[in-house]
């Protein structure tokens, strides 16, 4: 088994010496101090690990580290300040989005997979777009209505 | 900078630091020197404890149990009682009950060397259920009966007169599962030592429970522990009084070891090894006239507490004083037992009793109303409350209660009235109604009695701090609050601060908890800033006062009579739904709400806060199935205990009525807890008429709703 993991987070490279069954998260949020990964069951149930790995939105916290050699990661600090990014957390914002916001980050990297592939999606699509990311807080309407929002407001961004 | 109004559109001041994952979460901190703590605990449901084998510790690792308690202290979590232990001792009573807390450097080292800790039982014969409970299998668990606690409160003629007129009697048992609360960040919590003094971060909704709960572990005064609330991933209660169970072994250990102390816990241990909502069952046995009034209800509700009784009476009692539903019937006779079992404690979760016995009333009242071939909301709606109406507890409501135009208004948005004639009974589809709501605050004169709440406002130039006990978990408090102060005061919200609550620096507030912190803590805040407006030219000064309840509105707390509430949220709901008659799944195609929460602070807020109420109430009453066999709960992952995703429901109509409380602040009454009280049974009645069944218990997914058409045929 390799022990040497070679990717890139958020544009940068990383170099991981160790056992590549360690779960992606833990290098993120120990390793990185990406702790804008949350963990929030372990299992890929819930979503609040969400990153975006060469374009296609994954659950950190059942990869291996291993499985992410020769990739892009990106993590909500990586887009946080894009203009992309700004657009979607402006709109969680202003459409209240947001309630404990424990959920919130790996579901802002959901708005940002799905907008990334479908520019103009409607409430099925937002819906079944997130349905990986549980928010106990909100009933989804909120979320719902932010990623339109942002949608919307984003305009030409997205294309 | 403009001054910012109640009616003003505004965003939550949370929301971007949270967006941006820069909140910190107890997960995110760390302190140097800084080690882990995992609890050890019980695997059995009863027993006694005959052996604890611990392995040798690597260097830097420690094992600590009751045994570490100082001669000073006492192994016992002050809550409302001071019965749940902090380590067991001798025996156990639940599976999942700590016996001792691991510490030391490695997470990895941890979990290997806890697997290696033994732990032999002499195991007994636990009782599970309310059923095992009362007929004292294994023997009684608490008392010579197991009923920790009961209540009772009666109103109108007397039972027997009232049965003996009778023309008939409807009787039967409505019952609710465990429900898990599932907050994203599961409990979590550090200590260390700040200046000589015992410093908890944590993630709780009442810090000043936390340190008053603890600090007899050492023999110390509640002043003597700080306690630092940190950024909050969601509670519905689950973090009212449990934060206490980690934060017990965290302080014996920190004493032993003097290192900060940091316990997270995983998912499967924050769904098998925390407080539930109390499973309920609730007979009620009803005298009807011939046409199918009602004379009288008589009820017997049992709540399943637990081994501990930690919150169990009050929640019991308001289960009890909620029984009636938003109805005024003649007589009503209500019992109220809490019974102790071997399964983990029960504690609070948003409603606080109140959804058990809203449910049960509701679906009683419908199958009443089938029966006798009445339309479920025309029946209901013949005995709403009014005010000055009688209570359960002999008290009156105070205020107006706008139910027929709550029900006008989601009747036509939903078209009601003609959905519930055109979809037979039986035909797959159908739509069903449900009322309920909620008693604001702290049960009768409690608020003055015991809890006393303090808040403070501090000037310091053009800026204003708020100081108070009061948490942010996810409501919306930051924002509702800091609105409050701004309007009263005349200034902008970003003139505002109100820091995360630090026991060492702000009043005691009271709990966050029983929808009281807009409606009581949000009242002293607007009267803290009138009086700091009146006085604005006076330099930096700052302004605290005490919680005054209103004159005239008696409570006896032994008897359980007067005016339990003196505001109540109210709400009504319309669920409407399709059932796919082979498979048995539901498709949820319509919400429709209204509420009187008395005045919106913020809009926004208020409106997440109906959405995630309503689904989470769904949820209880759809999919959230937690089963307990032999005292071990089967559902230990979010996998196998299913909440609601963005797919499972529609997006929702909502609306809300206007009805100014005169003791809130701008007319606020309470809301948190309401939104959570009745769709459920809206759900229930919905799919009750779609199949033509008749539903006693929740939740009920697909394959429960098989077991209900079996009974019906």
């Amino acid at each position: 088994m390799r022990d040497k993991v070679v990717f890139h987070v958020n544009g940068e490279r990383v170099e991981f010496i160790g056992n590549p069954m360690t779960r992606l998260i833990d290098v993120l949020r120990d390793d990185l101090g990406l702790t804008g990964v949350k963990e929030g069951c372990g299992e890929g149930e819930c979503g609040a690990c969400s990153v975006i790995k060469d374009g296609k939105l994954v659950t950190s916290c059942i990869m291996p580290v291993g499985s992410a050699d020769g990739s892009e990661i990106l993590t909500i600090e990586g887009i946080r300040d894009t203009p992309k990014g700004i657009c979607i957390t402006e709109a969680f914002r202003d459409g209240g989005a947001v309630q404990c916001g424990f959920c919130i980050p790996g579901m802002v990297m959901a708005a940002y997979a799905l907008l990334e592939e479908n520019h103009h999606p409607t409430e099925e699509d937002i819906r079944m777009a997130i349905s990986g990311n549980i928010c106990r807080c909100t009933g989804y309407d909120l979320i719902v209505k932010s990623v339109q929002l942002a949608a919307e407001r984003g305009g030409r961004l997205w294309q | 900078m403009s001054a910012t109004r109640i009616d003003d559109r505004i965003v939550r001041v949370d929301a971007m630091e949270k967006a941006r994952g820069e909140a910190e979460y107890v997960c995110d901190i760390r302190f140097p020197g800084m080690v882990y703590g995992t609890l050890v605990r019980s695997t059995v449901a009863r027993g006694k404890i005959l052996s604890i084998d611990v392995p040798a510790l690597p260097e830097g690792y420690s094992f600590i149990t009751a045994d570490d308690i100082p001669a000073e202290g006492r192994n016992e979590l002050w809550m409302i009682a001071k019965d749940w232990r902090c380590f067991a001792s001798g025996d156990v009573r639940y599976v999942g009950e700590t016996i001792g807390i691991l510490c030391g450097p490695d997470r990895g080292m941890l979990s290997y060397l806890k697997k290696h800790i033994a732990i032999s039982y002499e195991e007994e014969t636990p009782a599970v259920t309310i059923d095992e409970a009362l007929a004292l299998k294994g023997g009684p668990i608490a008392g010579e009966d197991n009923i920790m606690c009961s209540l009772y409160c009666e109103k109108g003629p007397k039972m027997d007169d009232v049965f003996r007129q009778a023309d008939s009697i409807f009787e039967e048992t409505l019952e609710t599962g465990f429900q898990e609360h599932v907050h994203l960040e599961t409990n979590s919590a550090i200590v260390r030592q700040e200046d000589g003094r015992f410093t908890f971060y944590i993630s709780a909704q009442c810090p000043f429970y936390v340190r008053k709960s603890v600090s007899g572990l050492l023999g110390l005064r509640p002043e003597d522990i700080v306690v630092k609330q940190t950024t909050t991933g969601g509670a519905f209660g689950g973090k009212e009084h449990f934060p206490d169970v980690l934060a017990g072994p965290l302080l014996v250990a920190c004493n032993k070891i003097h290192k900060p102390i940091k316990m997270v816990f995983d998912r499967e241990e924050d769904m098998l090894y925390s407080v539930k909502r109390h499973p309920s069952k609730v007979v009620f046995r009803t005298a009807l006239d011939k046409e199918g009034g009602i004379l009288g209800i008589d009820g017997k509700i049992y709540y399943n507490c637990g081994a501990y009784l930690s919150a169990s009476y009050v929640v019991l009692q308001r289960g009890v004083f909620h029984a009636n539903g938003v109805y005024d019937f003649p007589a009503t006779h209500l019992e109220g037992y809490g019974v102790a079992t071997n399964t983990f404690p029960s504690d609070a979760f948003r409603g606080f009793g109140a959804p058990q016995t809203l449910f049960a009333i509701e679906m009683h009242l419908d199958h009443i109303a089938r029966k006798f071939g009445y339309d479920p909301a025309e029946y209901k709606a013949r005995y709403f409350l009014r005010k000055g109406g009688e209570t359960v507890t002999n008290g009156h409501i105070v205020e107006d209660v706008k139910l027929p135009e709550m029900l006008e208004q989601i009747a036509t948005a939903s078209d009601y009235y003609r959905k519930a004639k055109e979809y037979g009974i039986g035909s797959g589809r159908g739509i069903g109604i449900s009322f309920y709501n909620h008693g604001g605050a702290f049960t009768g004169n409690g608020e003055q009695a015991i809890i006393k709440a303090h808040a403070r406002l501090v000037k310091e130039g053009s800026r204003v701090r708020i100081e108070v006990g009061s948490t942010e978990m996810g409501q919306g408090f930051q924002t509702t609050l800091r609105k409050i102060a701004a309007n009263a005061l005349g200034i902008s919200i970003s003139q505002i601060d109100y820091p995360n609550p630090d026991t060492s620096r702000v009043p005691d507030s009271g709990p966050t908890a029983a929808s009281r912190s807009t409606m009581v803590v949000g009242k002293i805040v607007e009267d803290c800033a009138r009086e700091m407006k009146e006085r604005w030219d006076e330099g930096d000064f700052s302004v605290e006062k005490e919680y005054v309840h209103p004159e005239g509105h008696p409570w006896d707390q032994d008897t359980f009579r007067g005016d339990a509430y003196l505001g109540y949220g109210w709400g009504a709901c319309i669920v409407e739904v399709e059932v796919d008659r082979l498979t048995n799944e539901v498709r949820t195609v319509g919400i429709w709400s209204s509420h009187d929460i008395g005045k919106a602070i913020d809009e926004l807020v208020v409106h997440g806060q109906v959405n995630g109420g309503i689904i989470q109430s769904l949820g209880y009453a759809s999919m959230e199935k937690m089963e307990n066999r032999d005292g071990r709960f089967r559902q230990s992952s979010m996998s196998d205990y299913v909440v609601p995703t963005s797919m499972d429901f529609p997006s929702q109509e909502w609306f809300l009525v206007d009805n100014p409380y005169q003791w809130g602040p701008q007319g606020a009454k309470g809301m948190g807890e309401l939104v959570f009280n009745g769709a459920d049974a809206a759900y229930v009645d919905a799919v009750e008429r779609a199949l033509g069944v008749t539903v006693v218990k929740i939740p009920i997914p697909p394959e429960d709703i098989e077991e209900a058409i079996e009974n019906a045929r």
